[in-house]
This record gives structure tokens, sequence and C-alpha cells, in this order.
């Protein structure tokens, strides 16, 4: 920087006593909430307020494109908000007294991951790597095939495309007592139950996904003579693919939802759903907030990798455009 | 508009032709079904038992009392004894109040919690869309923690939820229907965004050059170009918000409700029970979302769409 005012552009000034205010502020509500008597008087909330005003302001001057940090805005905004996010829940728990049955402060649910791993772990292992993600990968697959047999054979189409739509409006969690009368307590009808669970939404947006492909670029696959298989290849599932993707997100969600909920009809001592019924039951709710806080993020690991691949396969899409 | 929202749920069946290949395709599922029951059911001792042909044993198979698989007929007759075939209130010391033998007041405690969730859960998913088209610091820090509140497992929330409202004294059908708000704010905000955000620069740098203010442009533009994004959104929520009602009634043993009821079904070994249960929570389902596409017709033909 030759030292010259960029118009419109923030100085790096601006930024040091953002930076110097927040840190300041924070200081002081970390020494109130670590203390753990807080006063609970205005100065408290006080505080409070001007820690959670100045992350907004930092993150509105991120978010504006003028900082010079502006470039790391899509992680470090959310990340800022989600932080400040945490530092509230904690402050307002221990400020307001809030009992720990209604909602446990962030601080004790991390001792509480910290403290018991292994269940944790076992539980993981059971529920997400045992049930969810084979069931989500069968589910798919089998919602996959299905939906391109439909579309080779037009009969089956006409006839599933409206028994696909009416049943992935059904409340299918409702399956789960059955298979698990089926298949056992174990992982086995787990999986059962997530692949049922994701195999209509599958099938329904691949097919959505196949009719997709512009009339255009279809009369130019008919004019080079492409066959069936040529032109399915070449256009209609890279077209296609937004909306395959869309139900592998949607069905990364179900899978571990399916998982857990069928849990709550009987399971062998072990797995998410399982620790978080019982847990419930005697009123352990730092245990059920871990539980869920390894599920959160499980869930949101397995969501962002399905995100990074669409970004991948479908950089062409419109809805991958910024700005 | 091919908007690449979820399940495109409630197509019109008869779109394209006649109803023959649905009705094939379900005259095989049941023959299937039908089939299934003898080689599901055979490890039961009524069937390991019997002797005699295949017919003599299928008909066993067909009426069994607690079956592995139920035949479709006795589910509908099942079905048809718990709603129709019982009174749907009945007389006690304390007057006249509603029969928990009959199924229809289950699904009445079940279907005004989904409600009830569906229209909290909408208004809010709206109202966090609009907020995030029209703030860029909002877009940039709540839109990823949307997506992540969904990746966690919500339904997992649903005992704590019920058990934390219920130590500040609310039982009953709010905890049930927050669940499913929390459900069904997803795909409407998300909808929404997509919605909002629709139309393109072309249209947008008209109403710049109409010198339209941003309400105008929102009115006028912006939530007119939303609508087929928003009904697909909600034809989603209304059915997820239904399985949310539906969770919300397992974790706690509740009393009354279609969830309570595949509980029951489950702990006592009442099939015949579930699959009602089920098949009347489907039922419903299809209902809600008819309702939702007769909305969703009605108001675009009123914004002008050709169908």
């Amino acid at each position: 920087m030759s030292g010259a005012i960029v118009p419109g552009r923030q100085g790096g000034w601006q930024t040091f006593f953002q930076l110097f205010n927040i840190a300041c502020v924070g200081t002081l509500l970390a020494m109130l909430l670590l203390d753990r008597s807080p006063a609970q008087g205005w100065l408290y909330w006080a505080i409070t307020g001007a820690f959670w005003l100045l992350a907004w302001d930092i993150n509105a001057s991120l978010s504006s494109g003028r900082s010079p940090f502006a470039a790391a805005a899509g992680w470090l905004v959310p990340l800022i908000f989600g932080g400040t996010l945490l530092v509230l829940w904690e402050a307002v728990c221990i400020g307001a007294a809030v009992p720990t049955v209604l909602l446990p402060a962030p601080s004790l649910i991390a001792a509480k991951v910290a403290a018991s791993t292994p269940t944790l772990w076992a539980d993981f292992v059971q529920t997400v790597i045992r049930a969810a993600i084979p069931g989500w990968m069968m589910g798919c697959l089998a919602g996959f095939l299905l939906a391109l047999a439909c579309d080779r054979f037009d009969f089956l189409r006409r006839g599933l495309i409206p028994i696909g739509n009416f049943v992935s409006a059904l409340p299918m969690i409702g399956i789960a007592p059955i298979l698990v009368m089926w298949f056992g307590f174990d992982w086995q009808s787990k999986a059962a139950v997530v692949v049922v669970m994701t195999f209509f939404p599958m099938l329904v947006n691949t097919l959505a996904g196949l009719a997709s492909a512009g009339h255009l670029e279809r009369d130019l696959m008919r004019s080079y003579g492409a066959s069936w298989f040529r032109a399915l290849v070449s256009l209609r599932l890279p077209a296609a693919m937004p909306f395959i993707f869309n139900a592998l997100k949607i069905n990364a969600t179900l899978a571990m939802i399916g998982a857990i909920v069928a849990e709550f009809f009987g399971t062998p001592v072990v797995g998410m759903g399982f620790r978080i019924s019982t847990e419930v039951g005697r009123m352990a709710l730092d245990m059920v907030w871990a539980t869920i806080a390894v599920a959160g993020v499980a869930g949101s690991a397995f969501y962002g990798l399905l995100v990074l691949a669409e970004r991948a396969v479908t950089f062409w899409h419109p809805s991958m455009r910024t700005g | 508009m091919s908007a690449a929202s979820s399940a495109h749920v409630g197509a019109p069946a008869g779109r394209d032709g006649s109803a023959i290949p649905v009705l094939v395709i379900t005259a095989l599922i049941l023959a299937a079904w039908y089939a299934a029951c003898l080689p599901m059911n055979s490890n039961l001792p009524q069937l390991q038992n019997a002797a005699g042909d295949l017919m003599a044993r299928y008909q066993i198979a067909w009426a069994l009392e607690r079956p592995v698989l139920p035949a479709p007929h006795q589910i509908v007759v099942e079905l048809y004894n718990a709603t129709i075939g019982t009174s749907l209130f009945r007389q006690t010391a304390d007057g006249m109040v509603p029969n928990p033998r009959n199924l229809s007041f289950h699904a009445w405690v079940t279907l005004s919690a989904t409600l009830l969730g569906f229209v909290i859960g909408s208004v809010l998913g709206i109202a966090i869309a609009v907020g995030i088209v029209h703030s860029r610091t909002l877009s940039k820090s709540l839109m990823p923690w949307v997506i992540v509140s969904q990746t966690i497992p919500i339904l997992a929330i649903a005992p704590i939820i019920i058990v934390a409202l219920g130590s500040v004294g609310l039982t009953g059908l709010v905890p049930k229907s927050i669940i499913s708000a929390y459900l069904c704010f997803f795909p409407v905000t998300i909808g929404m965004v997509k919605g909002l955000t629709s139309p393109d620069t072309m249209q947008l740098d008209l109403m710049r050059t109409y010198n339209g203010s941003a309400a105008q442009t929102f009115w006028k533009l912006r939530w007119p170009a939303a609508m087929p994004f928003l009904f697909a959104s909600l034809k989603v929520a209304i059915t997820i918000s239904l399985v949310g009602a539906i969770v919300g009634e397992l974790p706690t043993g509740a009393q009354a409700g279609l969830g309570a009821r595949l509980l029951s079904g489950s702990y006592f070994g009442q099939t015949i029970q579930i699959w009602a249960a089920l098949f009347y929570a489907a039922v419903l389902a299809a209902l809600l979302v008819v309702t939702i596409t007769a909305a969703e017709r009605a108001t675009l033909r009123a914004m002008g769409a050709r169908p």
C-alpha cells in the first residue's frame, strides 16, 4: 500500500480497534464466566450485550466486502457468529442460572463429551458407521438404479412416479417398529429403516433430474443419432446431478434421523438413540446433549463432504455462482 | 421452472396418460405382499404345526392373530373397525369424552400438533429467508448455521424438547408442535431463499430502472417469483411436520396420538395395530399434500400461470 486511502475501503485502524474492543470485552466476560458466581446485575448483562454488538459489528464489516480480511469472510463470518452464539448461550445459562434440565451450558456439555468419550465413540460406531452409512448407500443406490430402470421402460415410470411421489410424502419413520420386529434389535434393522427412508427421495429426485435436460439439448442428441445409453451418460445424467446431489443431501440427514429414531423402538445397549432415550429417562440431560453434539458434528461432516463433492461435480449449475 | 427442490410430491397422477400403469404396478405390489405373507410368517407356531397343501397354509397365513406380516385386507379391516366401527365418543362419569379406542381420535391429536407446527415453522422459515435475502451480514452468518441445524438429527432432540418444556409446565400439544416447527422451517427457508433470489439480473435491473423501492421490488418481483418455490417447500414441510408430530409422541410414552399407537403396538406385538396406524398416517399425509397442491394450483392460476 502506498499510503493513499482507497475510497470505500476501510483502513487497518478500524479493524484494529474492533479487535481491540472485542478482546477487552471478551476478557471481561471470560473472567466473569470462569468465576461461575457472576454478579447478575446490569453490568454483567451490559458486558454480554456489548460483546454481542461488537461481534455483530465485526461480522457486518467483514461481510460488507470492504474489510482487509474480506477474502476469508466466507468461513470467518459464520464461525464468529457461531462462536458468539456459544458465548451468549454460556453467559445466559450462568447469568440467569438456567436449570440444567432446561438447558445445560456449553461448557458442561463439553466436559461431559471429554469425560465419556469411549461411550460416545461406541454409540457413534453403532449408529453411524454400522447403521446410517450402509443404509444410506444401499437406499440411494437402489433408488438410483430403479430410477434408471423407470427411465428406460416408460410403463414402469408411469406406474411408479405417482406411487413414488405418494410414498415419499409418507411418514416412513413409522415403519421402524415393524422393521425392528423383522430384523431384530441390532444394527441390521436400523440400516433397513434407513434404506426404506432414503429409497424414495432418491427415486423421485433422480427421475425429476433425468427429465430436466432441455429440449434443445435432447434434440441435438437425437440428431447425432445417440443411443439411449449415450444420451444418458453424456447429457441427462450430468443434467440430473443437481437433483441427485439434492437427494443425497436430504438422505444424509434422513439417514441419521432414521438410524437414531429406530433405536427408540428397541436396541442393544449401545447406540445414539438408545443413549438419548435412556439418559432422558434418568434426567441426565448433559449426556443427552453430549450425544446430540456428536450427532451434530457427524451429520455436519457427512453433509459437508457431500457439498464438497457437489461443488466438484455441478460447478456449471447457476446455483453455484456467487455474488 | 425446475425448482431443484426435494421430492416433488403430489404431482398429478394422470398427467401422462392413463391410470393403467399405476393400477398394474399397485396390483403387482399387492400380489407380492400377499405372496410374501406365508414365507414371512412361516416361523410362527400356527404355521409350523399346520398340515395341508399350500392353499390351506396360505389361508392360515392370511388370518393370523399377530402375524409378522399381516395381509393387506387384515389391515383394512382393522382400520375400519378402529375408525368407523368404533364410536368416536364414549360415556363416562364426566360425560362424553373422546374414545381412545378410536383411531381417528389419535389421528386428530397428531394432526392438531402437525398443523400448529406447520404454521409456526412456515412463518419462521419465510421470515428467516426474507432476512437472509435482505441482509448480507445475516446471509453470511446465518445461512451456514441454518444448514448445520438440519444436519443435526433434529428428531433426536425431540426428547429434550419435551422434557425441557415439560419442566416449565408445557406439555401435550405445544412441545410436539415445536418439534414439527423446527423440522419444517428448514425446507421453507431453503426454498424461499432460492425463490426470492430467483429473479435474474435483468429483472432486478428493470426494477432499478423504474426506481422501485426495496419493498416494491420485494412485493412486485421477488415474492411472486418465489411462489412456485414456496409451494414446493410447503409440500415437503407439511409431510415432515407430520413426521415430527409422530416422533414427538415416541420418547415420552404419550397416551394419545398415532405415534403412541405405534409405540404401544410395538411393545405388545400388535402388528396389525401398527400397520393400521401407519396406513392412517399415510392417508393423513396424502390428504395434507393434496390440500397444499390445491392451494398451489389456485394461487398459480390466480397469478396467471398456465396449467
